[in-house]
C-alpha cells in the first residue's frame, strides 16, 4: 500500500472505538464508533455478555506446544445480499477485503494455515453464511471455517456478521456482528480474528491492535529517526514526527491515545508526550539533565523513566497531572529501562551496580529492590507481560544479542530468539506474541516477532527501517 | 526583453548577496589574538616584461580560537573509551589536558561535552553510558581548572557514532566524547 508520510502533528484519522449494544437477533452486534475528537471514553458501557452457543469444542489449538501442526481454517469472501456501494467500495469488494485480513491475521500467528481460496470447492453465499455446506469443506480438508456478511446500515455504515465452525463436527462454534463506519471495515475484520483465535485457543486475541515504533532511515552517522504507527499487521501506516529531531523508545499510554518517548528537541534530550488525536507534543518536565526510558504506569496516572545526573542514572516516577516527581532508586551506577507489573504493585529494571546490566524487581515505590537475573552474560529492557507471568528481556552474552523470558522471581529462563544483534522486546496485548527489532551486522535494522514457544519467527514489514517497537493494548 | 529589464534583478541578487554576507559575520570565530602566527602569503613583485605573473601562494592555516585550531592545538577534539568503560586512560587525560589549556587561552569561549556508545549495548543503557563519558570528560576538565559555567553535557548514546562500521575498530572510533566548541 501507498504510505503517505505526514507533517509533524499531522492528524491520525479518528479513532473507532468499541460500543457495545444490545444483541440483535440473531447476530450479537458490537458496535465500532469513530471517536470525533480527543478520545475520551464518553458512551457509558453498557455490559453485555455474549452468549455463545454452548457447543463442547471438538477442534481446540494448543498454543502452548508450538507450531507443529497449524490449523487448516477456509475464510471465504463475506457475503453480501447484493453490493452496495458504500465510501470503502461496495459491500462485495469490502468481503473480499475482511477476509483476507482474517486470513493474514490468523496465518501470522503461526496457529492457522488458511487455505488457498484457489481450492475452494464452493462460494459462499448468504444462505451458506449460518449454514454452511460442510461436506464441501471436508473435501478440502478444512478443519474450521469463517463466513460472514457486510451489510450497509442506514447511517451508511456497516455492519460485518462473523460466524466461526468446526467443520467435522458441523457446528457452530462463535457469532457476533460488528458495526463500524465503512471505512472501518479492517478493525471489524481484526475483530473476527480475534473472536476466531480467542474461541479456538481459549486466550485473548490481539489482531486489533496497534504498534507504534521508530522509522529509521539514511546513513549510521546521521540516521533520520521518526515516530510511527501502525496496525498490528503493518495497515495503515503513518508517520508522526518529520524526522527533524531525533526521537527514541515510544511506549503507548494504557488509553492508547498517548505516547511518551524521548525526544532530542533543542538538544536536550527529554521524555515527551504525543497525543495522537491532536497531534500535540509536549515535554513533560524542564528538567536540567537527560531524562529518557520512560513507561507509563498501567492506570496511566504516572510515568516511570530514567534521569540522568551527574553520570548517575536513577530511575524516577512522575505524577501525571500534579508534576511532582518521585525519586525510586539512589544507587550509584545505571539504572534504566522499567516497566510496571500489570497490577502496578510492582517495578522491573536493568541496573548495573553489581557490575554488569542485571534484572532487579521493586515495589512502586521503590522498596526491597531485589535482583532477579544471574544466567551467563548481561540481562537489560526489561519488560512486564501483560498477564503478569513472564519478564520479557535483552540477554547479551557470546556475541550475541537475543530475547528471552523469565519469570518474575528470575525462574525458568528461556531464549527465544539467538542473532548478532535483538533487542527491545515488546508484548502483544495477550501476552502470547514478544515484538523487538533485529539489527543485522553492518546491514538494516527491522522488527521481528517471535512467539512465546520461540517459533514463527517473522519480520515484520515497514516501509523504512524499524525500531523500538511497541504494542498497544487491545483496542477497545 | 531590453537590456535595462536585467539589470534591476541583478542589482537586487547582488544586494541580498552583500546583506546575506553582513548577516553571516557574527556567526564567525572570534578575531584572531595579536601574538598568533598567520601564514603570510609570498608575494613576488613583478619585475620587468614577462608577463602575467604566476598565481601567488595561498596556504590554509587554522584560525585561532577555532574548534579546528582547538582540535589542533589539543591532539584531538575528542577521547577514546574501552568497552562499556567511562575510564579515562593515559592518551585520554594528555588530550583533555592541553584542551584545558587551550580553553585558559580562551576563557569567554563555552563548550559541550558529548557522550557516544558503540553499538553493542542496548539503546537505553548506552544513553546512560554516554552521560557518563561525557560527565568524566568534564569532570577531568573542571579538575584543570576549566569553569562548569562554560561546560554542558549531552550524551547520545549509540545514536550518532563518529563512523559506520560494526568491527571492533568502528566501535573503537564510536566509544567516544567529544569536546565541541560551542560559541564565544
Amino acid at each position: 500500500m501507498v504510505v503517505t508520510p505526514t507533517k509533524a502533528g499531522a492528524r491520525l484519522p479518528a479513532y473507532p472505538a468499541k460500543v457495545p449494544v444490545a444483541p440483535k437477533r440473531p447476530l450479537p452486534t458490537l458496535r465500532i464508533r469513530c471517536y470525533t475528537l480527543l478520545m475520551r471514553i464518553i458512551v457509558p458501557v453498557l455490559a453485555v455478555a455474549f452468549a455463545i452457543p454452548a457447543a463442547a469444542a471438538p477442534i481446540r489449538v494448543d498454543i502452548n506446544s508450538g507450531i507443529a501442526q497449524p490449523l487448516p481454517i477456509a475464510v471465504p469472501a463475506f457475503a453480501t445480499a447484493a453490493p452496495v456501494a458504500t465510501e470503502a467500495g461496495t459491500t462485495a469488494e469490502i468481503g473480499g477485503r475482511v477476509a483476507q485480513v482474517i486470513a493474514n491475521d490468523l496465518k501470522s500467528s503461526g496457529l492457522f494455515r488458511p487455505l488457498d481460496p484457489a481450492a475452494y470447492t464452493t462460494t459462499v453465499g448468504m444462505p451458506d453464511v449460518t449454514r454452511p455446506q460442510f461436506a464441501n469443506w471436508r473435501t478440502i480438508a478444512a478443519q474450521a471455517l469463517v463466513t460472514g456478511t457486510v451489510s450497509v446500515n442506514p447511517d451508511g455504515g456497516i455492519t460485518v456478521g462473523c460466524y466461526a465452525y468446526d467443520v467435522f463436527s458441523a457446528e457452530e462454534l462463535a457469532r457476533q456482528g460488528f458495526v463500524t463506519t465503512a471505512a472501518g471495515w479492517r478493525r471489524a475484520a481484526h475483530k473476527c480474528a480475534d473472536l476466531v483465535y480467542s474461541r479456538l485457543t481459549g486466550e485473548t486475541g490481539y489482531f486489533d491492535s496497534r504498534i507504534v515504533y521508530v522509522s529509521e532511515t539514511g546513513s549510521r552517522v546521521k540516521r533520520i529517526k521518526r515516530l510511527a504507527v501502525m496496525d498490528q499487521d503493518g495497515a495503515g501506516h503513518r508517520f508522526l514526527t518529520s524526522g527533524q529531531n531525533l526521537v527514541l523508545t515510544p511506549r503507548f499510554a494504557p488509553n492508547q491515545q498517548t505516547i511518551t518517548y524521548m525526544s532530542f528537541e533543542g538538544n536536550r534530550p527529554r521524555v515527551w508526550l504525543y497525543t495522537l488525536g491532536s497531534g500535540r507534543q509536549q515535554a513533560i518536565g524542564d528538567f536540567p539533565n537527560m531524562s529518557f526510558a520512560p513507561r507509563f504506569s498501567p492506570d496511566g496516572s504516572n510515568l516511570i523513566f530514567s534521569m540522568a545526573v551527574g553520570g548517575n542514572s536513577d530511575i524516577y516516577r512522575m505524577d501525571i497531572a500534579s508534576h511532582k516527581l518521585t525519586r525510586l532508586t539512589t544507587q550509584p551506577g545505571i539504572d534504566t529501562g522499567p516497566s510496571y507489573s500489570p497490577d502496578g504493585s510492582r517495578i522491573v529494571f536493568e541496573s548495573d551496580r553489581g557490575g554488569s546490566q542485571q534484572l532487579y524487581v521493586m515495589g512502586a515505590d521503590g522498596s526491597g529492590q531485589t535482583r532477579i537475573s544471574f544466567g551467563e552474560g548481561r540481562a537489560a529492557t526489561p519488560v512486564w507481560s501483560p498477564r503478569g507471568d513472564l519478564i520479557a528481556f535483552t540477554r547479551i552474552g557470546g556475541g550475541r544479542f537475543s530475547i528471552g523470558v523469565m519469570r518474575p522471581d528470575g525462574g525458568g529462563e528461556r531464549l527465544l530468539t539467538n542473532a548478532y544483534q535483538d533487542e527491545g522486546p515488546t508484548w502483544s496485548p495477550n501476552g502470547r506474541v514478544i515484538l523487538f527489532f533485529r539489527s543485522a551486522r553492518g546491514g538494516p535494522v527491522n522488527l521481528f516477532s517471535v512467539d512465546l514457544s520461540g517459533q514463527n519467527e517473522r519480520k515484520v514489514p515497514t516501509p523504512l527501517d524499524g525500531s523500538d517497537p511497541a504494542w498497544s493494548p487491545l483496542l477497545p | 526583453m531590453s537590456q535595462r529589464s536585467f539589470t534591476l534583478p541583478i542589482i537586487a541578487v547582488l544586494a541580498l548577496t552583500v546583506s546575506a554576507c553582513a548577516t553571516k559575520k557574527k556567526d564567525l570565530p572570534p578575531a584572531p589574538p595579536t601574538q598568533a602566527a598567520v601564514t603570510q602569503p609570498a608575494v613576488t613583485p613583478p619585475t620587468g616584461n614577462e608577463g602575467v605573473p604566476p598565481a601567488a601562494a595561498v596556504g590554509s592555516t587554522n584560525i585561532p580560537g577555532s574548534a579546528a585550531d582547538f582540535a589542533a592545538q589539543s591532539g584531538a577534539d575528542h577521547v577514546l573509551f574501552q568497552y562499556d568503560s567511562y575510564e579515562l586512560d593515559e592518551e585520554a587525560r594528555t588530550i583533555l589536558g592541553k584542551q584545558s589549556v587551550w580553553l585558559a587561552r580562551y576563557p569567554s569561549i563555552k563548550i559541550t561535552v558529548e557522550g557516544h556508545a558503540d553499538e553493542r549495548g542496548t539503546r537505553e543503557y548506552n544513553l546512560a553510558l554516554g552521560d557518563r563519558r561525557a560527565t568524566a570528560a568534564k569532570n577531568f576538565l573542571a579538575a584543570q581548572g576549566v569553569d562548569t559555567s562554560r561546560m554542558t553535557t549531552i550524551s547520545y548514546g549509540k545514536e550518532r557514532p563518529a563512523v559506520e562500521g560494526s568491527d571492533e575498530a568502528a566501535w573503537a572510533q564510536n566509544r567516544r566524547a567529544v569536546t565541541v566548541v560551542a560559541s564565544n
